[in-house]
């Protein structure tokens, strides 16, 4: 168990070093930032200035080392519209992403784990189908329209919930089904065909058998069995959730980490956007070892 | 892969084919029929697959012949008709059937115009981005050992990368056009056909022919192409399928946040950022371009599950 945990976290460690050097070189190689901060209006002059003022003239090695450098001690400079530092602009956003994203999380387990094990209980009637249509929907739903649409009928038809903001709990509801809807057909189907595979395994038979009562076998030993795959899938979502969070962020002006990459971005704010890249990786990195290591932990086959 | 027992016959599951008795004593088993022919056989009663074939089918055939069809020319303003209803509303007309746009552009040509948009990105991006994952996929899955853990390795990385933030700053930063959405989300989007392929490949590599052609003495790219390739290729469709539709629901988001595709195309993510701020009091000029972007994706992936479905090994689902 010890060496497995030690390998995992080395690749951890090493997946997150490629991908800040892959995001810098992306951003770095998309466009002349330099161009990009002076705006359209400047002269060549100007743009020689800043070029020079952020050490956008140094070699690209040089940039990312010295960027790198400051990194690993979590300085990620100043922000150029803001003129604070990306740090602190960061702590000061991140607390309603994350929240957002636990509360979508939450929304997207709770509806599609029981429906998972319904549609699997109840295989081939109705209530299957319902689920995997209700599957199929939401992963053709535009995130960023079913939030306009969720805003138009619970806000402005029915007055139930708030547009937007962010000062109370009622602000998030929306916002995190909308998000989570998002996250659950994946899910809900993996709670599904988990619960048929184990469903049709020995131990579930000789629980019937033996006459145990079926919520018992449901609940002691099928989907105990069955969810273990759902922690790994949930740590993913929740990763691509955050990242996803830019959009309904700026659908309900959310003003999180998501709403911030979006403005950064239309500004130019590179150290901003820079940071927030990074930061989404290196959450998403850190979820998925620890829900590697929780698998490991249930399930030992996996530890080859 | 398994091998069905003669319990179950190639046509399970389908009860109207008709019982052949074979004249000559020594044909005692029914005429094998072509994998195609098998797979369209089914797909004809596989709901799924038929409900989105047809409306895929009436959609491109709407974008291909847009010119033909669209009752008024997409960027032709008329200020004095702007925000009309659609028809259904109490004070909708013929003229404007999906009614107009705040600078009072054809609703419904704009529409017809923006599926060239949707198709065009999400075929275009698929391609480039299957061109890379299957690539990756099939060297990692035929290859292995080293290969394949450099392969692993650049797909776990990828994975890592908040994908919409680094295709809107991509986007954003070279100039949100046509071209550099394909371009960016082609680039970012091969990670699922890497994983698939790559499985695909592992399956057959040491099956028998595979192993026929390395002794006769095939080289490495001529295998790859002749037989790996066609063997994984109804994996590759169904990848293809559901990452067009991803490429299609991402640029409607880049759009919608004025990072993708420029007014005044009528890209649908584009038509909803420009419907918002009236979407209060006239609801329509959101609700129309997101409906048709939800029955495209929705017929699209509805095809390629249909499409797994269909071309799966006789008893599987």
């Amino acid at each position: 168990m010890l060496r497995f945990m030690i390998q995992r976290s080395l690749v951890a460690v090493a997946v997150a070093v490629t991908v800040s050097v892959a995001s810098f070189l992306l951003l770095h190689l998309s466009g002349d930032l330099a161009t990009a901060i002076a705006g359209p209006e400047a002269t060549s002059t100007q743009i020689e200035a800043i070029r020079i003022q952020y050490g956008l003239n140094q070699p690209l090695l040089a940039q990312f080392t010295a960027w790198a450098w400051k990194a690993l001690h979590l300085d990620f400079g100043n922000s150029f519209y803001f003129r604070e530092s990306v740090v602190d602009l960061l702590a000061s956003r991140m607390p309603i992403t994350l929240f957002l994203g636990v509360v979508a999380l939450a929304v997207a387990l709770f509806v599609a784990i029981p429906l998972g094990v319904l549609a699997a209980v109840k295989r081939d009637t109705w209530i299957d189908r319902l689920a995997l249509s209700v599957s199929v929907l939401g992963q053709a739903m535009p995130s960023f329209w079913f939030g306009l649409t969720l805003i138009m009928v619970f806000s402005v038809n029915l007055r139930w919930l708030p547009v937007s903001g962010n000062t109370t709990w009622k602000h998030f509801v929306l916002p995190a089904v909308a998000l989570g809807y998002y996250a659950m057909p994946a899910v809900m189907r993996l709670t599904r065909n988990g619960m048929l595979e184990v469903l049709a395994s020995d131990y579930v038979r000789t629980a019937r058998a033996k006459g145990l009562p079926p919520r018992k076998i449901l609940i002691r030993h099928a989907l105990r069995n069955a969810v273990i795959p759902v922690i790994a899938l949930a740590a993913v979502q929740f990763g691509f959730m955050l990242g996803g969070s830019i959009v309904i962020e700026a659908v309900f002006s959310l003003q999180g980490l998501g709403q911030l990459a979006w403005e950064s971005i239309a500004r130019n704010d590179f150290p901003v956007v820079q940071a927030i890249v990074l930061v989404l990786a290196m959450i998403y990195i850190a979820l998925t070892l620890a829900a590697d290591l929780l698998n490991a932990f249930l399930d030992p086959r996996l530890r080859q | 892969m398994t091998l069905q027992p003669s319990a179950s016959p190639l046509s399970a599951g389908l009860p109207e084919t008709p019982v052949t008795v074979p004249a000559e004593p020594q044909a005692p088993l029914p005429a094998a029929r072509s994998p195609t022919a098998l797979a369209l056989r089914r797909g004809l009663h596989h709901g799924g697959f038929m409900i989105g074939a047809v409306i895929l089918g009436v959609i491109v055939l709407a974008a291909l012949a847009a010119p033909l069809i669209a009752p008024h020319d997409p960027y032709a303003q008329d200020v004095s008709r702007r925000l009309i209803p659609p028809i259904w509303n109490a004070k909708g007309s013929w003229d404007h059937v999906l009614g107009t746009d705040k600078l009072g552009r054809d609703y419904l040509s704009r529409l017809i115009y923006g599926s060239q948009i949707s198709l065009l990105i999400g075929i275009a991006a698929a391609c480039i981005s299957g061109l890379i994952g299957t690539v990756l996929g099939i060297c990692a899955g035929y290859f292995g050992g080293k290969v394949d853990a450099l392969v692993s390795y650049v797909v776990t990385t990828r994975l890592a990368m908040p994908v919409v933030l680094v295709a809107f700053a991509m986007a954003s930063l070279v100039g949100g056009s046509l071209k550099v959405v394909v371009l960016v989300l082609g680039l970012l989007l091969w990670d699922r056909f890497a994983v698939v392929t790559r499985a695909a490949t592992r399956q057959i590599r040491d099956q028998d022919f595979v192993a026929a052609a390395r002794a006769a003495g095939f080289s490495n790219a001529r295998i790859l192409f002749q037989e790996i390739l066609p063997n994984i290729f109804n994996a590759l469709i169904v990848v293809a399928t559901l990452e067009m539709a991803h490429a299609i629901l991402l640029e409607a988001a880049l759009s919608f946040l004025g990072l993708g595709v420029q007014p005044p195309l009528p890209s649908w993510g584009l038509m909803i950022a420009e419907g918002k701020p009236y979407m209060f009091f006239q609801p329509w000029v959101i609700t129309i371009p997101g409906v048709a972007l939800l029955v495209l994706v929705l017929a699209i992936n509805l095809l390629g599950d249909g499409l797994r479905d269909v071309t799966a090994p006789e008893g599987r689902r």
